[in-house]
């Protein structure tokens, strides 16, 4: 059954039994016109008294105001942390610190519903991965770590770890509450006090995230949450008082860390880009692998560091996986992110559109054959249909550079020679994705592709209790596990 | 009549060679009363960017070797070392150390290669992990080899510091660059030698002598070196190096002490993480 | 050559279980509101085989199950019949009077339903009972015996014989999943068993437990898919078994829709194996018209 019979017609995925809309509602949440910045335990204007608009990205609407930090409000924050590190955080007996970091993940759990929405009100994520995904990971990862706190002396044992003191920690707008959560938990559990700047397009959850800090009791300065674009985050990383600096983002805004901050001591980590490349055999499970390229490519409308961006198909399957990846994608659901059935969602800003049009474009123009699927696009918001180029080549610009966007680049390949040398010619190394039945090449691909995540026989799986961080140019340092607590520690 | 002293050219090894550099320069480094003992070479960034090319070819081999048998080589070192104890002893007083001082060092570089022998096949359990993750899936994670390292040695001393530079690197796996001290670099290329002469693989290890001054940028900013570690004391090179480093998100470590232990080798290996189903196993089923 | 090809079925296609999981919690994320979920319901309950299959079913029985069928309840307008009902074949006789002209199918189990513990001889007997007094499709079961030792070629051939024996009636080939160990199995069953001339692949008898589950079906709808694309022909799919609410009928349903897609979405190539799940969808009908929640004492227990 592995040749496709070419007279069959395709399967009828377009018409037949529509789902009628079914949107989550939206009643329950409190949402104030404007926010101010989170600092030593209380909201505060920002300095200069300037705001800037966060806006829903599916339907172009203004959400509210948020305040945007400068040097002085940056500046206060880190002196609250400090104060609070060296005063109340730092002393404090591990056992403590743990209590109350699980109760903030309790609080997480207890106000799911309206995380979830807010997020997806803000990102434009679907509601179906911020209520099932995003948020309960976040809630998990403060429980993972908050276990941690007085355990570290077992964690690294003769290293009496200690804290580094204020960490300066800057998130990006694909997982806003979830990379908040990833950042905020180690540092935490390791007895450091935090500076956090949410992105701009997406700062919302990480201030209910302040609000639900500020109710737990957590002391005052211990964190603090400034909002702002890269002026403040520049701000954060040019600060004196900071002693470590843990960044996602960009390759391009990492480099940019990591040399601004070369004259200082100041600790580093990097989570950046990826084009990780999903690799297909003709012996693996391929219906679930055909589940998988899509999980790999299409979560968060491929949003993703480690989305499976540059599929690699044998080629004795290429035309099955292919004629398979089109009929799923035409059961993907593109649209309101709030409709419980939605699977693919609007793109965080119209920037980030513009940005994922361009590679489109220059992926026709590279002569790359395009295919996407037959869904509408509401007519308001920033929406990408979820898009294939097929034929593509390894110096096709589409297949070495980020786009972070629903868009799959596809190529076929003979041997494992070929497509490990092709899967490493790339200057990141976040993830790789392997899907075949024999355990023995598993084993080979795991450990010949240069990356710091890889998923074997599934894709884009992720938990507290499992390290994540890249290769090359895909950053250091690892989030996650035993692992995310070194980052965070001096030995 | 007295017999003419034969006397040794001391050159720099790349990829299982002694070439002169391709500069063709050196400079002259003198005893104590001013002496002449040898023409070093000053290496150029032409002979760092060849030791790079033969360090990136040689890694492949050489991390996907056994521990076990990194480990057997790592002490096939020592064991070199050790028969020619007397020769760095000698190099090391010409370069002014006390006798006694010069004959310790030696034994704890060699005790120091021992050390990182036992190593190689240990490290990967003290930092790996099986994460228990809440789905149905196998975790686990491994170090693995960070790449092509470029080592630059201490300046203060001559064999210890480069060994304590380069031996737990290459116990991890990597391959390396090094440069060593540029006041005392005659031991570094007798320790050369002793590599070549220890069944490491030709481009494992690869020695360059020269000056900081002139190369730190070279070595802190070049595309296919993975990570960068430094024992320099200059705060404007450190600077520099820190600030190219970032041009590829290389890794990069400045030292003070030159001590030892597994974190040394830790800095230079990536944690790889790997998932993979698990058939049967689930909520309200069994689960690791 | 024009050769009929016979693929080696011990390199069927792999399944991963885990992957499989995960997909239908996926189906079973989406929500079925309004008018979708009352043509959903509707679909359901005209894809079911009403089914009695015990010991103690008597002629009487059978008639007021045939009647449910036809007239699944009055009381509301515009509801389809059910599809089928399903019997013994010592009852098709008395189910095929009692459904004459309302265009409701009668299918037989045989083959020594469920155990298959016999003589191909007798197996093939009981086939031709069944469709010599009237029955329209004939439910059979495999020997999953013979399956597990791996003897391929006699279920290949048990299969084809019993399609022949059926002559006109469509064949539905069960599995018995609950016996089959591994989904790697469930698909290696399916494979082979469309290409022995199944019409419709089935998963249990409804005597084993587990019965019919999502994941099951899914490796079944995958391997009808992958069927279809090799050979172009449709092949149905019968879930059995332990499927009873409403809500559990329209996961199914989105499993098929996002499956196999639209050509599927009929009774003619989709039923549902059950007898207490026509019920609780009429509840669920019934409360989308009249917005108030329903009790089992207003719906006849046939």
């Amino acid at each position: 059954m592995k040749k496709k019979n070419t007279s069959v017609k395709p399967l009828n995925f377009t018409s037949g039994w529509e789902y009628a809309p079914a949107p989550e509602s939206a009643d329950h949440i409190h949402l104030e016109k404007q926010y101010e910045l989170f600092i030593d335990g209380k909201f505060v204007k920002p300095g200069k008294g300037k705001y800037f608009d966060t806006i829903n990205p599916a339907t172009e609407k203004k959400i509210a105001s948020v305040a945007e930090a400068d040097e002085q409000d940056v500046a206060k924050a880190v002196s609250a942390a400090r104060k609070a590190y060296d005063k109340v955080w730092g002393r404090m007996p591990a056992p403590e610190r743990a209590k109350y970091i699980f109760r903030i993940a309790r609080m997480i759990q207890e106000r799911s519903r309206e995380f979830a929405v807010i997020e997806t009100m803000d990102g434009g994520k679907p509601i179906r991965e911020s209520r099932d995904i995003d948020i309960p990971l976040a809630a998990n990862h403060f429980f993972y770590y908050a276990g941690w706190a007085d355990k570290l002396n077992y964690a690294f044992p003769n290293q009496q770890p200690a804290p580094l003191g204020v960490a300066g920690q800057i998130i990006p707008w694909n997982f806003p509450l979830l990379m908040a959560a990833w950042k905020i938990a180690p540092a935490l559990a390791t007895g450091n006090t935090v500076v956090l700047k949410p992105a701009e397009t997406t700062p919302l959850t990480a201030l209910k995230l302040a609000e639900l800090i500020r109710d737990s009791g957590l002391p005052d300065g211990v964190v603090n949450i400034v909002t702002g674009a890269g002026r403040t985050g520049a701000a954060i990383v040019g600060h004196p008082g900071i002693d470590k600096i843990a960044f996602t983002g960009s390759t391009d805004v990492g480099k940019l860390i990591q040399k601004s901050i070369a004259g200082t001591d100041k600790k580093l980590t990097l989570e950046l880009g990826g084009k990780a490349a999903h690799i297909i055999f003709e012996d693996a499970p391929i219906n679930q692998a055909v589940e998988g390229i899509v999980n790999g490519i299409f979560f968060n409308q491929g949003h993703v560091c480690c989305a499976g961006s540059r599929l690699f198909v044998q080629e004795s399957v290429a035309d099955m996986v292919i004629q398979k990846l089109k009929d799923r994608m035409e059961t993907l659901i593109v649209g309101d992110p709030m409709d419980k059935n939605t699977d693919i969602g609007a793109i965080n800003s119209k920037e980030q559109l513009q940005t994922i049009l361009k590679y489109i474009e220059i992926g026709k123009n590279e002569g790359g054959e395009i295919y996407q699927s037959s869904c509408a696009l509401p007519g308001k918001g920033y929406f990408c249909k979820p898009t294939l180029f097929l034929n593509s080549s390894q110096s096709h610009r589409i297949v070495q550079e980020e786009i972070f966007g629903p868009v799959l680049t596809i190529q076929t390949f003979r041997t494992i020679e070929e497509v490990i040398e092709k899967a490493n010619n790339i200057p990141y190394g976040l993830s790789a994705g392997v899907w075949t039945d024999k355990g023995s090449k598993i084993f080979n691909l795991t450990s010949r592709l240069r990356a710091g995540v890889i998923w074997a026989n599934t894709y884009n799986k992720f938990d507290p209790a499992s390290p994540f961080g890249g290769y090359k140019e895909s950053g250091f340092g690892r989030e996650g596990g035993l692992h995310g607590l070194m980052p965070y520690l001096k030995f | 009549m007295t017999r003419l002293e034969v006397l040794k050219t001391y050159k720099i090894y790349i990829g299982g060679q002694f070439p002169r550099t391709e500069s063709g320069r050196y400079y002259t480094l003198t005893g104590k009363d001013s002496t002449p003992l040898a023409n070093v070479c000053l290496s150029s960034r032409k002979d760092f960017r060849n030791a790079v090319v033969a360090a990136r070819a040689a890694f492949a081999g050489w991390s996907s070797r056994p521990g076990f048998n990194r480990g057997q080589i790592l002490y096939r070192i020592a064991e070199m070392l050790e028969g020619r104890k007397e020769q760095f002893v000698a190099e090391l007083i010409l370069q002014g150390a006390a006798p006694k001082a010069a004959l310790e060092e030696v034994m704890t570089a060699t005790d120091r290669l021992v050390y990182y022998a036992g190593w190689c096949d240990k490290y990967q359990a003290l930092f790996s992990s099986v994460n228990p993750v809440a789905s149905s899936h196998f975790n686990f994670s491994v170090p693995e080899a960070t790449g092509v390292v470029a080592i630059i040695a201490p300046e203060s001393n001559s064999l210890l510091g480069l060994v304590t530079a380069l031996a737990p690197v290459i116990a991890g796996g990597n391959t390396c660059v090094a440069l060593a001290s540029t006041s005392m670099p005659l031991c570094a290329v007798t320790f050369a030698e002793v590599v070549h002469a220890s069944d490491v693989p030709a481009g494992v290890v690869n020695i360059l002598t020269g000056t900081s001054k002139e190369l730190h940028s070279h070595f802190a900013s070049h595309m296919d070196v993975n990570a960068l570690i430094c024992y320099g004391t200059d705060k404007t090179e450190i600077t520099r190096m820190k600030e190219l480093a970032s041009l590829n998100v290389k890794r990069i470590f400045v030292h003070t002490k030159e001590d030892q232990g597994p974190y040394h080798i830790l800095q230079a290996q990536e944690i790889k993480t790997t998932w993979h189903p698990i058939e049967q196993i689930g909520p309200g089923k069994a689960g690791y | 050559m024009a050769q009929l090809q016979i693929p080696d079925f011990r390199k069927s296609t792999i399944v991963d279980q885990v992957g499989i999981e995960e997909r239908v919690s996926r189906f079973n994320t989406r929500s079925i509101k309004k008018e979708s979920k009352v043509k959903g319901l509707k679909l359901v309950l005209s894809m079911i085989d009403l089914t009695t299959l015990e010991g103690k079913d008597t002629e009487g029985k059978v008639k007021q199950m045939c009647y449910k069928a036809a007239h699944p309840h009055d009381a509301l307008s515009g509801l389809p019949t059910v599809a089928a009902v399903c019997v013994y074949p010592t009852m098709v006789g008395t189910a095929k009077q009692a459904l004459a002209g309302t265009g409701v199918k009668v299918a037989s189990v045989s083959t020594a339903f469920p155990s298959g513990q016999s003589t191909r001889q007798v197996k093939l007997l009981d086939t031709k009972f069944a469709v010599e007094h009237g029955a329209d499709e004939i439910d059979m079961v495999i020997s999953r015996g013979e399956f597990l030792k791996g003897n391929y070629a006699f279920v290949f051939d048990e299969i084809a014989a019993i399609k022949e024996a059926c002559g006109t009636a469509r064949l539905k080939v069960i599995f018995e999943t609950g016996e089959l160990s591994t989904l790697d199995n469930v698909r290696r069953a399916s494979e082979l068993a469309m290409h022995a001339g199944a019409d419709f692949i089935k998963t249990s008898t409804g005597k084993i437990s587990p019965a019919a589950t999502m994941p099951v079906t899914l490796v079944m709808l995958e391997a009808i898919r992958d069927f279809y694309y090799a050979t172009g022909k449709m092949v149905g799919m019968k879930p059995a078994g332990g499927i009873s609410t409403a809500k559990s009928g329209l996961q199914y349903l989105v499993m098929l829709h996002e499956t196999l897609g639209a050509d599927w979405l009929t009774n003619k190539w989709f039923r549902f194996g059950a007898s207490s799940l026509a019920n609780d969808v009429l509840m669920q009908l019934v409360k989308e018209k009249t917005g108030v929640y329903q009790s089992k004492e207003y719906f006849s227990a046939d």
